[in-house]
Order: C-alpha cells, then sequence, then structure tokens
C-alpha cells in the first residue's frame, strides 16, 4: 500500500516535469506578452525595461530553471496581466469549473448506469434500441453543437408554426411542441457564498438552474461513451459463469442483474471515469466559453488570447495535478470493488 | 412416479443457417436418491440437455417439444418467477469450473447466506450458522474464515467443496453436476466424487452427473445415458454399458479408454468427427462414422443412412441402433453376441 503511493507520487513528478517543460517550450508560439501588456504604442526602452523586469531577456532554459525553482515551492509567479499570483488567479477560477465537472459527471453516472443496464438486460425491447442508436449519434456530436443545440431548445425557446395556427388542434398540436425556453445560458448567476472561500452554485435553486445547461452539455461529452460501455460489459457479464449460477439458484433478477452483474460490470466503468475526470475537465474549455462559465477553461483561454505564460504554465500544471491525483483514486475505489486487486498488489 | 420425468424432449436454437436441434427426442427418469449418469463427446448436447431441464438456456435456445416433469409437475409452461421456486431449491445445480462460478467479488459467506435467504425466510445469523455447518460436512478447514473469503482465495477444490455446500444448503431433491470434476486435478476429483456419493446416499437426493469422464461417471453413477448429436443412442445400468457395451458409438467410446494392462500402445479412436448439429446426417447420425454402416455382404446399410434408428430393449439396456436390432432378431436368444 505505502510502496504503491510511493510509486504513485514518482510517477506523478515525472508526470508534472514533462508537463512543465512542454507548457514552457510552447512559449516563443504564443506571441509576445510585452508588446500584449504595453500595446502597440509603446516604446523600444519601454518595451526592454519591462523585458528586463520579467526576466524575459535571459535564455530560455536560464528562464526555465528559474521558473522549475519557484514551482517547487509552489510559486508560478505573477500573472502578466492580473499581476498576482497564477495560482491564486487559479484558485478564484478553479471552483467554478470543479463545480461543473462534478455536476456533469454526476449526470453522467446517474444517468448512463440505469441506462446501460436496462440496454444489457432488455437488448431486444425498442428502447433500448433506440437509446443505443442515439448514443452513437451523442459520441458523434461535439461538446459545442450540443452546447448550442440546448441553448437554442430551452434557453431561446421554439415556436413552432409547422400546423394550421387557426384551428384548434393545429394550434394545440403548435403549443405543445413549441417549448418556451428560458432557461439561463450566460454565467453562473449570482452564487451562494459558503465557508468563507467557496462560491457555489449548488446551495440555491437558482444556482442549480445555472448549472444544469452546461453541466448537461457537458455531460453529453461522457454519457453516450459510458452508456456504451456498461451496456458492453453488462451484455458480457451476463453470459458469464456466475451469472448463470446465480439464476440456477434461484435468487430474485434484481439482485443478480443489480449485485452480481453490476458489480463486475463497474470494474472496467471506475477506469475509465477516473480517466475520463481529467478529459471531462479538459472539455470544460468549450462548455465554458459556449456559455461563458467563467471557470478555468475560460481564464485559460484568455491566458492564451494574452500570451500570460505564468497562468498557462500554473493551469497545465494543476490540471496534470488532477489528472495524476484522479487516476491514484480510482485506483484506491478499484480496490474496494475488486478483492482480486489487493491480494497481488500486497504480494508484489 | 419417478422423481423426474423427461419426455420426447427437443430443445432448438435458432440460428441464420437453420436451426440447430441441440437435444433431439430425449427421454429418461430419475428416481429419488438415484445417481444417473450422462455421457458424450463435446457438442453431443449434454450441458443443453441439463440447462434446459430448469429452463435455464441462454438465449436464444428454448423447448420446442416434450415434457419435464418434476414430482409428477410440468414444468416447461412455468414461467421464469414459478420456476425461481424450484431453482437452487428443489433441484440445485453445480457447473463445472468453481473458479468461475462463484461471482469473484462476493464472499463465498454472501453467496452461501443470499442462497438460503432466496428460499427461505431466515435472519442473516441463522443463515450463518447453517452455512457453517454444511462446509464443515463438507470438510472445508476453518469455516469461519472461509466465510470472509473471496473465491480467488480458495483453491479449485476448496471451491468445488463450496459449491457442493451451496448445492446442499436447502435439501433439494435433485443435483444436477455439469461437469463437477473436470477442472480439478486428479487426487482433488477422486475426493469430490466419493463426497457427492456419499452425500447424495446419506440425504437421498438425486443426482444427474454430466461428463465426457467414463472414469468419473464409472464410479459415480449407478445408471447411464449415452448421448450422440443430440439423442440417447443407450442407456441402462452403468456397470453394464461399460463391460458390455451394445451401441457402436458406446464400444467406441469405451475402447478409447487407456488401458493400464496394456501400455504403450495407440489409444484406439472412434475415426471421423461428430457433426455438427445444424447438419446432422440423415438417418443414424453415427453412420457415417459406424463401423457396423454395412450388412453381411459388404453393402452399405439402407436403413442407418435412412431411418433414424428406434429405440430397442436389450438385456438391462436399451439401445438406438440398425445394426443391434437386426442382431436380436437373427440371432438365437441364448447365444452370445459377437
Amino acid at each position: 500500500m505505502i510502496m504503491f503511493l510511493i510509486r504513485r507520487l514518482c510517477q506523478a513528478l515525472a508526470v508534472m516535469f514533462v508537463i512543465s517543460v512542454i507548457g514552457f517550450a510552447i512559449q516563443g508560439g504564443l506571441g509576445d506578452p510585452v508588446q500584449q501588456m504595453l500595446g502597440p504604442t509603446a516604446s523600444e526602452a519601454e518595451s526592454t525595461t519591462l523585458r528586463h523586469s520579467l526576466g524575459l531577456d535571459q535564455p530560455l532554459w536560464a528562464q526555465y530553471l528559474h521558473f522549475a525553482g519557484n514551482a517547487v515551492r509552489l510559486n508560478f509567479g505573477n500573472s502578466y496581466f492580473f499581476h498576482e499570483p497564477a495560482l491564486s488567479v487559479i484558485a478564484r477560477y478553479l471552483p467554478a469549473t470543479l463545480e461543473l465537472v462534478a455536476a456533469s459527471a454526476l449526470l453522467t453516472l446517474v444517468l448512463s448506469v440505469p441506462i446501460g443496464v436496462f440496454c444489457a438486460i432488455r437488448p431486444r425491447s425498442w428502447p433500448s434500441k433506440a437509446l443505443m442508436g442515439l448514443s452513437v449519434l451523442g459520441i458523434s456530436v461535439p461538446v459545442f453543437l450540443s452546447a448550442m443545440v440546448l441553448i437554442q431548445l430551452f434557453s431561446i425557446g421554439v415556436q413552432v408554426t409547422l400546423f394550421p395556427a387557426d384551428t384548434q388542434w393545429g394550434n394545440w398540436l403548435n403549443q405543445l411542441l413549441s417549448i418556451e425556453g428560458g432557461m439561463p445560458a450566460y454565467g453562473r448567476g449570482n452564487p451562494v457564498h459558503v465557508w468563507g472561500v467557496w462560491y457555489t452554485n449548488f446551495a440555491s435553486l437558482q444556482g442549480l438552474v445555472y448549472l444544469l445547461l452546461p453541466a448537461l452539455s457537458l455531460a453529453f461529452v461522457m454519457l453516450p461513451l459510458f452508456v456504451r460501455l456498461i451496456h458492453a460489459e453488462m451484455l458480457d457479464v451476463l453470459e458469464s459463469d456466475y451469472v448463470k449460477y446465480a439464476k440456477a439458484r434461484g435468487l430474485r433478477p434484481s439482485r443478480i442483474y443489480f449485485l452480481h452483474a453490476l458489480k463486475n460490470t463497474l470494474l472496467p466503468v471506475v477506469t475509465l471515469g477516473g480517466v475520463q475526470i481529467g478529459t471531462l475537465v479538459a472539455y470544460t474549455l468549450l462548455t465554458e466559453t459556449v456559455f461563458q462559465w467563467p471557470g478555468a477553461g475560460l481564464m485559460f483561454l484568455d491566458a492564451i488570447e494574452r500570451a500570460d505564460m505564468p497562468l498557462i504554465v500554473a493551469y497545465l500544471m494543476v490540471i496534470g495535478l488532477m489528472f495524476v491525483v484522479t487516476n491514484t483514486l480510482v485506483d484506491l475505489v478499484y480496490r474496494l470493488l475488486n478483492p482480486r486487486v489487493i491480494l497481488t498488489r500486497s504480494v508484489a | 412416479m419417478a422423481l423426474l420425468e423427461v419426455e420426447h424432449l427437443e430443445v432448438c436454437f435458432p440460428s441464420r443457417d437453420g436451426e440447430i436441434r441441440a437435444v433431439r427426442d430425449v427421454s429418461f427418469t430419475l428416481e429419488r436418491g438415484e445417481r444417473l449418469g450422462i455421457v458424450g463427446e463435446s457438442g453431443a448436447g449434454k450441458s443443453v440437455l441439463a440447462f434446459s431441464l430448469l429452463k435455464l438456456l441462454s438465449r436464444p435456445g428454448r423447448i420446442v417439444r416434450g415434457q419435464v416433469r418434476f414430482e409428477g409437475r410440468e414444468l416447461t409452461p412455468l414461467s421464469d418467477r414459478q420456476l425461481r421456486r424450484i431453482r437452487g431449491n428443489r433441484v440445485a445445480m453445480i457447473f463445472q469450473d468453481p473458479l468461475t462460478t462463484l461471482n469473484p467479488v462476493l464472499t463465498i459467506g454472501q453467496q452461501m447466506i443470499e442462497s438460503l435467504k432466496a428460499h427461505r425466510r431466515i435472519a442473516a445469523r441463522d443463515a450463518r450458522i447453517l452455512a457453517l455447518h454444511k462446509l464443515r460436512q463438507l470438510q472445508v478447514s476453518s469455516p469461519e474464515q472461509r466465510l470472509e473469503q473471496y473465491p480467488h482465495q480458495l483453491s479449485g477444490g476448496l471451491c468445488q467443496r463450496v459449491v457442493i455446500a451451496i448445492a446442499l444448503l436447502l435439501d433439494p431433491d435433485i443435483i444436477i453436476a455439469d461437469e463437477p470434476t473436470t477442472a480439478l486435478d486428479v487426487t482433488i476429483q477422486a475426493e469430490i466424487i466419493a463426497l457427492l456419493r456419499q452425500l447424495c446416499d446419506k440425504h437421498n437426493v438425486g443426482l444427474i452427473v454430466i461428463s465426457h469422464d467414463l472414469g468419473v461417471i464409472g464410479q459415480l453413477t449407478q445408471r447411464l445415458l449415452v448421448m450422440y448429436a443430440g439423442r440417447i443412442v443407450e442407456q441402462g445400468p452403468t456397470r453394464e454399458i461399460i463391460n458390455d457395451a451394445q451401441h457402436p458409438y458406446t464400444q467406441g467410446l469405451i475402447n478409447a479408454l487407456p488401458q493400464m494392462t496394456l501400455p504403450r500402445q495407440r489409444l484406439a479412436q472412434i475415426p471421423g468427427n461428430m457433426p455438427t448439429l445444424s447438419r446432422a446426417p440423415d438417418g443414424c447420425a453415427f453412420h457415417p462414422r459406424c463401423r457396423y454402416g454395412f450388412t453381411s455382404s459388404g453393402q452399405p446399410r439402407q436403413d442407418c443412412r435412412e431411418r433414424v434408428p428406434g429405440i430397442i430393449v436389450s438385456g438391462d439396456s436399451q439401445v438406438a441402433c440398425h445394426w443391434v436390432q437386426e442382431l436380436i432378431a437373427t440371432a438365437p436368444v441364448e447365444e452370445d453376441m459377437p
């Protein structure tokens, strides 16, 4: 157990190192921060002074060493734009992103397990065929499209005028098919301030309403994938000897499906799920842009536009860290689900 | 009335190239406390037959004809809900590989107790006591500890003991064991066989053992069915069949057993392979491989190619073979068969 954690820590450090190098190496390609900060009218002398004060006149490797030395002390330097430590800028924006990710992960979980299980238990019924078909569509639709469709449907609304409005039935059908919209699709409303530092959308109804559309559109990234995975795994497990044996013992179907089969099905799902939480964070770039959700993704895009190097690198490091942490957590959860892992690891 | 009566049972698997008839016109009975063996090559339909008795066939297999009566009660029209009361409770099953039979993510105790709770109103504590009792009866060492363990922490032999303990947990009338010793090594095999024999005798349980291993069947059963391509080709007392097989296929099977007295000799084989069930030949399914498919004058025997042989009684056994039928018809009764 302890060996496992130590090994994980070493891997994490290696990953972080590679991320920081890559982050730093792309610096040259992002434009000149000095010019961005001073504007096109600045004189040569002004920019030279600023360049020197920011340390940008030194060779790249020296800049990296300087950076790495500070990074070890969790000092990623001041954001060029915000003029405050990059980490505290991220700390300000990250909660919004984390809430978005948590909400959509929750939605994915709550929806995909029942759908996947249902489709596996009743593979021939029309709803499960329809759901499996939709899931293929869902995998292929990019997040910005699903986000815009959601906005059109539930925020702007759809006025159907397909049927003749002068007849009663036409009017009724038009009304029935029209969607009023009105769901907020911009920003996160007025999040409630809790625990001194955290602004949350979870603590009020209004907050949840603001959260719903962005979370849903982000959930559409993973939902089809998970439905398909759970469906495929479940079909496999249902063919296994232990499920047949459970049937032969006369157990109730609910127990066979939701204990015997589902617990085995969840093993690969947890693995994928953990990896995908990282991906979900990455996808918030798109979702946050479409919904103007004031999170770290939006901040990161702005930082790229401003060539705000310390902020970019700090963001990459934080996201990298999140990947590593979630993957480690997944391994730990996996052990809870799968007793066989404990044995092999503790022997090793 | 026999405990279990199977009459003209037919099981079909619809597939793209026509129906596959895995079990064809199978009839047999099992008495209370009797130990019955079903033997045959892989693909002869033994397991399908066993699973069809409790309607546990995997999709798309289904019973298309025939009856299965348990204590006189017809099982084939029953719903899953009604069958659930019988499965595991009155008729228990033991599967081939104990390591894949038990659910890998649930403890032995959970799986034993859930079996009890599925059929009895019983408190968890009492169920635990009963489970411990059964494990002790099966000579499982340190049973308290086993209840907390997962299947992968137990050896194959120990797992199979647990599976047998689960089968006996609810005092069933019949145990169906599908290749119960195939996945175990030989010393463990002998132990499990002895245990099954002893327990079935003690509790007066009817046992159906499915195996391709005549050694196992010989030690464990009193009566034997020989299956070939979905049909029963011979049935009778196990000792009778092993000592004096009538059907050419059964003879071939017994000749193929290694002989301890004749070491370093090639094993006798039955030439050819069993036909795939979707393309079983007309007439007797065994005729392309049969030594006796020719009349004394060397002509191919027409009957074998055209008609499915009926069942004829020969001594204590029943055989489905045109050749045997002809022998019995022509030979004087007193004379020994060639």
